[in-house]
């Protein structure tokens, strides 16, 4: 059973839960239904059949007797194999051996705190080293868009099932636009914070200094539900945010390579926000062509850091490319990594700067479409572009800064695919950009979780 | 140590370890840490006192 067109959000549900109208055990049902009918997505590694079950009567019980615990009592949310669940494995979506985790991450339990219910773990690229999920000892993760096209990644898996209407809310995780590439290349919604915000405990690290955790739903008042609740403060609604905004494009660079449905996309975004009165200008990010090689001197030393030993013991188990990027980062010498760690104070200050000019900045989140699976390079312009580099290019830039950044998907284009923009906010100011995202969330999506949600 | 001498030694130590598909990695890597260091050497000549006022001269 699809969920209802007016069902998607949490937003939707939570007021039918609280007031019994709506049982969590028949959301529950409604979203295992969706995962057993799109099981071709390959959207989980683990469903958690029973205990989500026992959890929901549990919910529904207490919300009967009167004790309901917020909005998110009852609702179905999925966490990405890589963080921890007490009592499940923690894949990462490796061959390499795995143990069971014996606690929950804190942003699992706070989850669980806030009455929400794991319905599984969610497939994803293999250590979350790939921006595809094709790289994943369980199998790739297939658009359901178009099963025939990449869910994006890594956090492909999470990304997959809320589109196909498996579960209401997310966890993933971003390195490098590990939340917000697989969000927009599935017609979701992606939040990674402020670096730091959110407790990366519990979660297998790929880079210490660039992973972040964050929230993944159907729309942005969601998203901000389960990001208060992620991060252990009282959850309600945020408002949106109230008045004219100033809009940063940062045109070099970020809108010098796009696909043509990304640029019309995006400029069908640009061209709305004006027309609702607000202004957006052309700005530069100086010194933004530097992103990719600060992040990959810091992304690589810091990956083979953790899988080390690891890599000495089960070479073999790791899938090829995965493993590749591992070795590589043994090779990177202690002067560059410093060099790169010198050079993203002064990227961080530029953003800063731009951020100075303008409410927040708006560029397009991934410069293509998702890809069909398979691929290893996509043209853009005159040239071809390694698929990772293209999809990693406009994210990137933001965990090496640490800045907030939320993805909106745009309405499908006339192939029938989503495109989707991003707006990044200034550091530690998660809330306000989330308020703001709000505020112009139907100019950009054309309305709260109109696009994505339930298109099993 | 230049960048040749490093991409030498890399590509060596990648053959020895029967790697070979890491050479082209490598000097993929070594031309994105040309970049590395030619705008770290670009911003220390330009002498930013936002983010090098730190630095021993």
């Amino acid at each position: 059973m699809t969920p209802a067109a007016d069902l998607r959000r949490i937003g939707d549900v939570a007021p039918l839960v609280r007031s019994g109208a709506l049982s969590p055990v028949t959301l529950v049902e409604m979203c295992l239904a969706q995962i057993e009918a799109r099981s071709s997505v390959n959207a989980f590694i683990t469903v958690l059949t029973d205990s989500a079950l026992a959890d929901a009567r549990r919910a529904q019980s207490e919300i009967r007797d009167g004790h309901s615990r917020g909005p998110l009592h009852g609702i179905p949310v999925a966490i990405k194999d890589l963080i921890d669940v007490a009592g499940t494995r923690t894949t990462a979506g490796s061959a390499v051996p795995a143990s069971e985790a014996t606690t929950d991450a804190p942003v699992v339990s706070r989850l669980r705190d806030a009455g929400a219910i794991l319905i599984g773990k969610t497939n994803l690229h293999e250590f979350a080293y790939g921006t595809t999920s094709e790289e994943s000892a369980f199998g790739p993760v297939r658009n359901p868009l178009d099963e025939s096209r990449s869910a994006g990644g890594s956090s492909g898996g999470s990304a997959a099932a809320l589109a196909a209407g498996m579960c209401f809310g997310a966890v993933g995780t971003d390195t490098g636009g590990s939340i917000r590439i697989p969000s927009a290349a599935c017609g979701t919604f992606g939040l990674k914070p402020s670096h730091g915000e959110l407790s990366c405990e519990g979660i297998v690290p790929l880079s210490l200094t660039l992973d972040h955790a964050g929230p993944m739903a159907r729309s942005v008042a969601d998203l901000g539900l389960l990001f208060q609740a992620m991060k252990g403060v009282d959850i309600q609604e945020i408002q949106p945010a109230r008045g004219r905004f100033v809009f940063g494009v940062p045109t070099p660079y970020f809108c010098d390579l796009l696909e043509p449905g990304v640029r019309a996309a995006f400029e069908q975004a640009r061209r709305t926000l004006v027309a609702a009165g607000h202004d957006v200008i052309d700005l530069e990010i100086e010194h933004a062509t530097w992103t990719a090689t600060v992040y990959l001197h810091i992304a690589l030393p810091e990956a083979t850091w953790y899988h080390a030993l690891s890599l000495e013991q089960h070479a073999s188990s790791y899938s090829p490319g995965v493993r590749l990027r591992l070795e590589m980062g043994k090779y990177v010498l202690a002067e560059d990594y410093v060099r790169a760690m010198r050079l993203r104070d002064v990227l961080r200050q530029r953003v800063d700067r731009a951020l100075h000019r303008c409410d927040a900045l708006l560029l397009p989140t991934l410069p293509i479409a998702a890809p069909r699976l398979g691929i290893s390079t996509v043209q853009l312009g005159d040239g071809f572009e390694p698929i990772r580099a293209a999809m990693l290019r406009l994210t990137q830039l933001f965990n090496v800064t640490g800045h907030p950044a939320l993805t909106l998907p745009t309405p499908p284009g006339e192939d029938g695919l989503p495109r989707a923009v991003q707006l990044v906010g200034t550091r530690q100011q998660t809330e306000h950009l989330i308020a703001i995202s709000a505020a112009v969330e139907r100019h950009i999506s054309g309305g709260p979780g109109s696009v994505g949600g339930g298109t099993g | 140590m230049t960048i040749d001498d490093w991409l030498k030694a890399a590509k060596a130590d990648a053959e020895a370890r029967q790697l070979p598909a890491l050479v082209p990695l490598l000097e993929a890597l070594a031309r994105s840490t040309a970049a590395l260091r030619a705008a770290d050497e670009a911003h220390r000549m330009r002498a930013d006192p936002d983010t090098l006022t730190d630095i021993p001269s």
